[in-house]
């Protein structure tokens, strides 16, 4: 039991006091019993690590620079933190990497003038990323190259870009939020454990296509599968029964919060905490002034296609009419026969498919981590409200305003504001449209 | 695994002034959600607004400290005003999406380069709590209380965070005692009924926020002064849910509940955690290593929600008569 | 037969003599449904009123609309004079027009007791920073729950005092309810369905309780299903159907009217409506 304590508390939250109070009480204790800090010593358990000598500490701030998909060597990045400034020179293969000697947040920032000539920063806003080893003892922080394209921009080619990049997110989170506003359509429940599911098929897709190397199409059936699988089983051990109990909505709610921070920790105990890399075709394309990748057009493809066939399903099939009638009124819907449960459990099952498959989407195209999903879930929320109508058209067309205002916000606003501007959003809709999504009024009286 | 060692930690967690800043934000919360019936989904951002009013107000107003806590309080009242007015006519989910949303949005707020001047952007701000030693009335010594040792310093700022929890429980009690409180209770359990009364069911629940806030901001402030800095990361919503979690734990529509529930959360937080630390490092748990140990803990915490709100959603010293979720 | 209530003959829309309460051209649609459509409408003051009509017809949409807790699609009221329409529902039970639910709402999480004190306005220690001053409002405290005590014995409910409103039973809630707007000693009391799931002992008091608050003053208007009730306690009935108000008069006169009799029965009506028992 010593400092070495203090390395694992999160730094969120106010947990990371439990750190700080041991030091504090270790000290305390240590001399109310008149011995040694060697006393102290003795108490750790197995791998010794102490904070001071960052020689022996185990916490690693790296990543790897690549242009094209090839490292690029002679990067330089600058890494400062708590009592910490340095800088790392990427190798012949675009890697570099520092130990760092306090669990903390550090900053890394890419110097533009060590790249070669006419390449530049993928995302040229962002020269300056975090590496969190809080919660983790790596992060990886990656600065992802391309062509030079910052002659071009021009205000209309930025808008262009910014567009093509909110059409992009707002699929994406479209086929998500159809998760969400099917649930809450169906059973009423506004579920907060649904960026996890986000993040379960991000991560799923990782395991499933990098470390077991399966073919990207194999792998994404089979997130799929798994997350259908995750969704059904949510269903038939934790919600199901507690319909059964007849628990309140409120309380379900916060049930599926619990549930979000149970998700969460579990998937950060199983995967690790650092960013996972998914892609590894970045091809690029361009057109026009948008540069994107082969990667992304799929992923745009292959989202739109999935909400053209979820709209089939409800409109077209048998199963997707009765549960818009279980939607649109489960008394109703029970009363001319529907089996509401068994509808009930096909939409989770739809829709931990359908998510699982935007976390992997989502994966692809940015970075997969225990944390996607919980990022996200706003937004997601801010998209079903906006649709408005609980349906899968509604949330589409949520989801893609929510695209645009996402990535068309940092036109005006800093880029770190960018999901603000989508929860100002959230707020006003609900503000205008206080009956909420759904927009029944209760009677009274 | 020295069981002496992990008693006196958890014994620690008592009087830890964090478990002050946590209880006295329970607290607030057990003002909205436990008598009020609001289910505020954002009380990070009240204790926020409360931590950086007042490190703004020393660093950026140049305000003595007491006057910069007085501002940071003048500015919760002005978040919950502003928050509250047009969100408190919403149905109780979507004020729950609306606070929680309105909570992130101001951490952006707080952690964005474009303030950070004001900020402290993502690096949050500091130095700006030395004021509140020079009122320190404990005599410099080292005070040595059996489990503990504790430097005047760490006892003034114990007295000064228990003190503060103390007075805030006890008016609560008055307050949710008298027919103010009586209003509150009547609108948890149904504000049409309330409102054929002729009471302003609109006006009860916006001082509530404020005063629920009050509490909160106030915790922020304890927090902040016993940490030392703040910094944006600290209120995430799981910082919220965390206040959840310990309130519903004692009991919402309690006075005791959220000190009960503060003390026996840390307490069995500690001890959970020593005892899964003492686990993994005799190798019995060979499938952990000791940086998962503290991931778990979020785990016990998200699982105690869960169950709680199933299982006793009135709490440990609750009265299931008393409080029941409406919808 | 002449009257003393309205002007003239009663018919739909009538004048009353004294009316405190004027309601015109009130109408509320939900999607394409009028659930309310009341051209004009008088309720006469210090008397007992009864509105009836079959279930749908729109009586308790039209309770919530004169008492702020809906909003209609057209219409103005006035009540004592003053116009009411677009009040919100706690300033009218402020002004002294306070209305119960036919789906009862007592508060469930409080004691009996704690339900009337509830229901006496202008209290001091309702304000925030004299509640925190016992002293300030203790006196009062004890006056409220005077007048608390004795509406609870009236109503049979003095046993329940400290029960938690949730254990009560359907019935009891309605008395409930009803004593507890009489806390706020209303000029005109509107009782949504007040004998609703009473039991027969019991509805004989309290319709004698109905009668005294006439005799001090208040101005009564319920709804009722039970004709015998209505026929019993009432000095005027408005009849509504579909929305509308389709007919007004005295008890004796209206029970007969051919179009009160089609409204409730449709084409079959051998039955006398006094035998009529509340439709659901
Ligand atoms: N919030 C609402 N949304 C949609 N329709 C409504 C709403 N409230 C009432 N209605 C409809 O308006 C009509 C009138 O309803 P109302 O409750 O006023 O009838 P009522 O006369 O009180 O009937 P009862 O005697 O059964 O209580 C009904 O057809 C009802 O379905
Ligand atoms: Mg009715």
């Amino acid at each position: 039991m010593t400092e070495r304590f203090s390395l694992y508390q999160l730094k969120m939250l106010g947990l990371k006091r439990i750190g700080l109070f041991f030091a504090v009480l270790i000290v305390f204790l240590t001399a109310l019993a008149g011995s040694a800090p060697a006393q102290a010593q003795s108490l750790s358990t197995g791998v010794s690590i102490h904070t001071e000598d960052k020689t022996v500490s185990q916490l690693i701030v790296g990543g790897t620079v690549k242009n094209d998909g090839k490292g690029v060597a002679g990067i330089k990045l600058h890494v400062t933190g708590p009592n910490f400034d340095e800088i790392a020179v990427t190798d012949e293969n675009g890697k570099w990497q520092l130990v760092v000697p306090t669990k903390a947040k550090y900053k890394v920032a890419i110097d533009l003038t060590s790249l070669p000539k006419g390449v530049d920063l993928r995302d040229p806003n962002v020269t300056e990323r975090e590496a969190d080893v809080t919660v983790t003892d790596t992060a990886a922080v990656l600065f992802p190259l391309g062509k030079s394209t910052r002659v071009i921009q021009s205000f209309g080619d930025q808008l262009t870009i910014r567009l093509f990049a909110g059409l992009n997110l707002g699929l994406l989170l479209a086929v998500a939020a159809i998760g969400i506003s099917l649930i809450f359509g169906t059973t009423g429940l506004n579920n907060f454990a649904h960026g996890e599911l986000v993040s379960f098929g991000a991560l799923f897709g990782w395991l499933t296509a990098v470390v077991f190397n399966l073919p990207l199409i194999l792998a994404g059936v089979i997130t799929i599968l798994a997350s259908a699988a995750f969704g059904y089983f949510q269903d038939a051990l934790l919600w199901k029964p507690l319909r059964n109990r007849r628990v309140g909505l409120n309380q379900m709610m916060i049930v599926s919060i619990g549930l979000a921070i149970v998700v969460r920790y579990l998937l950060l105990i199983f995967f690790g905490g650092e960013t996972k890399v998914l892609s590894g075709s970045f091809e690029s394309v361009k057109i026009g002034p948008i540069d994107t990748t082969v990667t992304s057009i799929a992923a745009m493809g292959l989202a739109v296609v999935t909400l053209a066939s979820v709209a089939l399903f409800l409109t077209r099939t048998r199963i997707g009419k009765a549960t818009r009638a279980v939607s649109d009124n489960s008394a109703l819907a029970a009363a001319s026969g529907i089996d509401v449960e068994r509808i009930i459990r096909i939409v989770w099952v739809v829709a931990g498919g359908l998510t699982g498959l935007s976390g992997l989407l989502y994966g692809l195209q940015f970075q997969a981590s225990w944390l996607t999903g919980s990022q996200i879930l706003l937004l997601l929320f801010a998209a079903v409200t906006l649709g408005g109508l609980g349906t899968a058209l509604g949330a589409t067309v949520g989801a893609l305003i929510i695209g645009f205002v996402v990535e068309l916000s940092s036109l005006v606003l800093p880029v770190d504001l960018k999901y603000a501007a989508a929860l100002v959003i959230l707020i006003l809709v609900l503000l205008v449209r206080p009956q909420g999504v759904l927009g029944k009024k209760q009677r009274i009286g | 695994m020295d069981l002496m060692l992990t008693l006196q930690l958890a014994i620690g967690e008592l009087f830890s002034p964090l478990t002050a800043a946590y209880i006295l934000c329970a607290i607030g919360l057990s003002v909205h959600f436990g008598f009020t019936g609001l289910l505020n989904f954002g009380q990070a951002a009240f204790a926020a607004v409360g931590a950086y009013g007042m490190a703004i107000g020393v660093l950026t107003l140049k305000l003595p400290l007491l006057g910069a806590m007085g501002f940071a309080l003048l500015c919760v009242v002005a978040f919950a005003l502003f928050l509250g007015i047009p969100t408190l006519r919403l149905r109780a989910d979507y004020l729950a999406i609306v606070t929680i949303a309105a909570a992130e949005v101001f951490r952006y707020l707080m952690s964005t380069s474009g303030f950070a001047e004001v900020t402290g952007g993502s690096n949050g701000l500091s130095q700006f709590g030395y004021e509140f030693y020079t009122w320190n009335p404990v005599p410099k010594a080292e005070y040595n209380l059996g489990l503990f040792t504790w430097t005047e310093e760490q006892v003034w700022l114990r007295l000064v965070a228990f003190s503060a929890v103390a007075v805030s429980a006890i008016l609560v009690s008055l307050m949710m005692k008298s027919p103010w409180g009586r209003v509150l209770k009547g609108i948890r359990e149904d504000e049409d009924a309330v409102r054929s009364l002729g009471k302003n069911v609109f006006f009860y629940k916006l001082q509530s926020l404020i005063i629920g806030g009050l509490f909160a901001g106030l915790g922020g402030i304890v927090f902040v002064i016993s940490m030392s800095n703040v910094q944006p990361s600290t209120w995430v919503t799981t910082f919220t849910f965390m206040i959840w979690t310990v309130l519903l734990l004692g009991g919402a529509a309690t006075i005791l509940g959220p000190i009960a529930g503060g003390m026996l959360f840390f307490v069995l937080l500690t001890l959970t955690n020593e005892l899964l630390a003492g686990l993994v490092a005799i190798g019995w748990l060979p499938f952990l290593d000791q940086p998962q140990v503290a991931q778990i803990r979020f785990i016990l915490i998200g699982l105690a929600l869960m169950l709680l709100v199933i299982f006793r959603p009135q709490g440990i010293f609750g009265n299931k008569k008393e409080l029941r979720f409406n919808g | 037969m002449a009257n003393d209530i309205a002007v003239g003959k009663g018919e739909p829309g009538c004048k009353k003599i004294d009316p405190i309460l004027v309601a015109d051209n009130v109408t509320r649609q939900f999607g394409g449904l009028t659930a309310v459509n009341v051209e004009h409408l008088e309720i006469p003051r210090g008397k007992i009123t009864a509105l009836i009509g079959p279930n749908g017809a729109g009586k308790t949409t039209l309770f919530n609309l004169l008492t702020g807790f809906d909003k209609p699609n057209t219409g103005a009221w006035s009540f004592e004079g003053k116009n009411l329409a677009g009040v919100s529902s706690y300033k009218v039970a402020r002004r002294g027009m306070i209305r119960t639910f036919q789906l009862t709402k007592s508060l469930s999480a409080m004691t009996v007791i704690e339900n009337m004190r509830l229901g006496a306005q202008k209290q001091r220690g309702e304000n925030f920073f004299s509640s925190l001053f016992r002293f300030l409002w203790k006196g009062e405290e004890a006056l409220i729950t005077q007048t608390a005590d004795d509406l609870l014995k009236r109503f049979k409910l003095n046993e329940k005092r400290e029960d938690y409103a949730g254990s009560l039973s359907g019935g009891q809630r309605k008395l409930l309810e009803m004593a507890r707007a009489l806390m706020g000693k209303p000029t005109l009391i509107m009782l949504d369905e007040p004998m609703a799931g009473v039991n027969p002992a019991l509805t004989q008091s309290l319709l004698e309780h109905i009668k005294g608050l006439k005799a001090n003053g208040t101005t009564v208007l319920f709804v009722e299903h039970n004709m015998h009730m209505v026929r019993h306690i009432s000095d005027w009935v408005i009849v509504m159907a579909e929305g509308r108000v389709v007919a007004e008069g005295e008890p004796s006169v209206v029970m007969k009217d051919q179009a009160v009799i089609d409204a409730y029965l449709g084409a079959h009506h051998d039955t006398d409506l006094g035998t009529m028992k509340k439709g659901k």
